[in-house]
């Protein structure tokens, strides 16, 4: 799924026109200018992402640091690495444990991922295999929503949730998260469905072949590759979700971002947990992001750039 | 996606002739059509629509959670309020100043990365994916990092550099930067822009990499100069990408909580409307007033969003022709 080097000539030739994706097809030459430029060009290239990966690095290893270590200045980099900020922060000592929270969060962001994707994988079919009328309509309907900032219809959504006791209830941050990231997966899978070769299904329609075969014959093999990014994705958002999460869930239902934020006015010496909790709940979403980062622009892009 | 042209028009599976017994058939198999698609268009007409509505209404009523005795109709004294009070009006402002600060900033260093990205050399897929890693960190662990780890005045890695450098020069008096207190506002949009450049270079990159090659091989053969190329071929193809990145940051960027809520807590003038409509309902329990900013906060989004629109549009119709 990750391709980390997506500008490699593709030497496919044109092919079979059924699974062309319509990409420009590359010839076997390399891009513009193989020889000049391209050292400088990636030296460039690399001190600038070495100065945005500091913060991440560094966040890596004070979270080994001691908090002494931690807190110097200037900074000490060869320091003895340990775990004691993890241990910390997994509430050996202060005994707040963050696994509540942990486990909230993924609860809250696989859930709805899962009802996210049995909304709209009907939705995308009906979009893309065989589209309704006005289907672009209804595609930018659903964009609309997308584009409403959350704090347009977050009291309403605090005034329900207090008034039929939904408050601190996981199960409403879902819903929540399940609307949040619908659009986004309907446009995501919709053009992954649309990549499912027309010749095929219609052969396999000829054949007289029922909709479930279809489904997971030809559509699933196809598509299934769109579909898990697209869940990747919804899992992200929800994961890294805050505003909602702070407004409608407090003690019981409270999301790992919303533990966080109890770090937020921390005082001096505890550098390396701040940076251990940073790690800790950032490391699902650095993984899911890592393995779809193509996908990641896709979804974030509303499926228009692919 | 070759295929989406033939979908558009798709005539060919019923195009019967039109017998009343035919005609009722085909309205069956439209609603069948449909009937994939209602679930998720109902859940989210329910779940996002009927809320603003709510707080359209809510917005013309004089609403305080603590008087409740004095809740009654109000016209548009919200609104006048919202553009009035001053910080109300700092907060749209400060909304407006962080929007349009970080989607240039990040817009032109990102352009730059694709650029750059966009050549071959030696550990390309590494140098992207440590690029990338800003954009992935949990958006509250990225604002803690910045005000602990990075920004703190006495134990900040920015700070922690500065000393080093000047101790290389034997001097003992580094300046020690406090942007957190001196500057919260730039503190704000430097963590913003570190997290929302590597966006910017994907979706640009995206974009250049969907460049047709044979023009610049033309132009090349030509004589044409890099910078020809690049002026003349490159930019206006990627015009709509930059349009596209610039657009949707805004809508994400003008939604910004985590890091406002994070770094400063809205203090000296960092607020920006979402956190000043979470103060003005949750702490001071103005629910009128928090709904008309919530809707002022709704009508700019629309004239950015109606943008945003137009040139999703336009590439989702190149998608569509191909």
């Amino acid at each position: 799924m990750s391709t980390l080097t997506p500008a490699a000539p593709q030497n496919t030739p044109p092919g079979p026109t059924a699974l062309n994706t319509g990409r420009t097809p590359r010839r076997g030459k390399t891009r513009m200018d193989p020889t000049r430029n391209n050292t400088a060009a990636g030296i460039a290239a690399w001190l600038l992402a070495l100065l945005f990966a500091v913060p991440v690095l560094w966040m890596i290893l004070t979270s080994f640091h001691s908090e002494t270590d931690a807190a110097t200045n200037p900074p000490s980099i060869a320091a003895n690495l340990t775990l004691d900020a993890y241990r910390e922060f997994f509430g050996e000592t202060s005994g707040v444990s963050p696994w509540p929270s942990l486990i909230n969060s993924a609860t809250a962001s696989i859930l709805s991922t899962v009802l996210v994707l049995l909304l709209a994988f009907p939705a995308a079919y009906a979009l893309s295999i065989r589209p309704v009328k006005k289907w672009t309509d209804v595609m930018f309907f659903f964009l609309s929503t997308k584009m409403m900032p959350v704090v347009a219809a977050i009291l309403p959504l605090y005034l329900f949730a207090r008034t039929v006791g939904a408050l601190d209830n996981i199960w409403f941050l879902i819903l929540m998260y399940t609307s949040m990231n619908l659009p986004i997966a309907v446009w995501m899978m919709r053009s992954f469905l649309a990549e499912v070769p027309e010749e095929m299904l219609e052969a396999a329609q000829i054949d007289g072949a029922n909709l479930l075969l279809i489904l997971r014959k030809i559509i699933a093999p196809v598509a299934m590759p769109g579909i898990a990014a697209t869940a990747l994705i919804c899992f992200i958002f929800s994961w890294n979700e805050l505003l909602l999460a702070r407004v409608l869930t407090g003690v019981v239902a409270g999301t790992a971002p919303v533990f966080l934020t109890g770090f937020v006015s921390g005082q001096g010496l505890f550098l390396a947990q701040v940076c251990a909790a940073a790690v800790v709940i950032s490391l699902p979403v650095l993984f899911a992001g890592f393995a779809a980062q193509d996908k990641l622009v896709q979804g974030l892009s509303l499926g228009a750039v692919k | 996606m070759t295929t989406a042209t033939a979908r558009i028009s798709r005539p060919g599976h019923h195009a019967a002739k039109p017998s009343k017994d035919s005609r009722s058939r085909e309205r069956a198999l439209a609603w069948a059509r449909r009937a994939p698609l209602l679930p998720a268009l109902i859940f989210l007409i329910l779940v996002t629509q009927l809320p603003f509505v709510v707080t359209l209404i809510i917005s013309f009523m004089n609403w305080n959670s603590l008087s409740p005795d004095k809740t009654a109709f109000a016209g548009f004294e919200n609104y006048v309020t919202v553009l009035t009070d001053p910080d109300l009006r700092q907060a749209i402002f400060t909304t407006i100043l962080l929007t349009v600060s970080v989607v240039l900033i990040s817009l032109l260093i990102g352009l730059g990365l694709a650029l750059l990205l966009d050549k071959k050399f030696i550990g390309r897929g590494l140098a992207r994916t440590l690029l990338i890693a800003p954009f992935l960190v949990v958006p509250v662990a990225a604002a803690l990092i910045w005000k602990h780890a990075l920004l703190n005045p006495t134990y900040g890695l920015i700070n922690g550099i500065l000393t080093w450098v000047w101790s290389l020069f034997g001097s003992a008096t580094a300046p020690q930067l406090d942007l957190l207190s001196q500057a919260p506002m730039m503190a704000v949009i430097l963590s913003l822009v570190w997290q929302w450049t590597p966006f910017m270079m994907l979706i640009l990159l995206a974009g250049l990499q969907s460049r047709p090659m044979d023009t610049v091989e033309a132009a090349q053969m030509d004589g044409a100069t890099p910078w020809g190329i690049f002026r003349h071929l490159t930019l206006p193809h990627l015009r709509q990408y930059l349009e596209l990145g610039g657009l949707l940051g805004a809508i994400y960027i003008v939604q910004n909580f985590d890091a406002v809520f994070t770094l400063t807590a809205g203090g000296l003038g960092t607020a920006n409307l979402p956190y000043a409509i979470y103060q003005t309902f949750y702490f001071a329990n103005e629910y009128g007033l928090a709904s008309a900013a919530g809707v002022v906060v709704v009508i700019g989004t629309i004239i950015v969003a109606t943008f945003a629109l137009r040139t999703v549009f336009s590439l989702f119709k190149k998608e569509a022709a191909r």
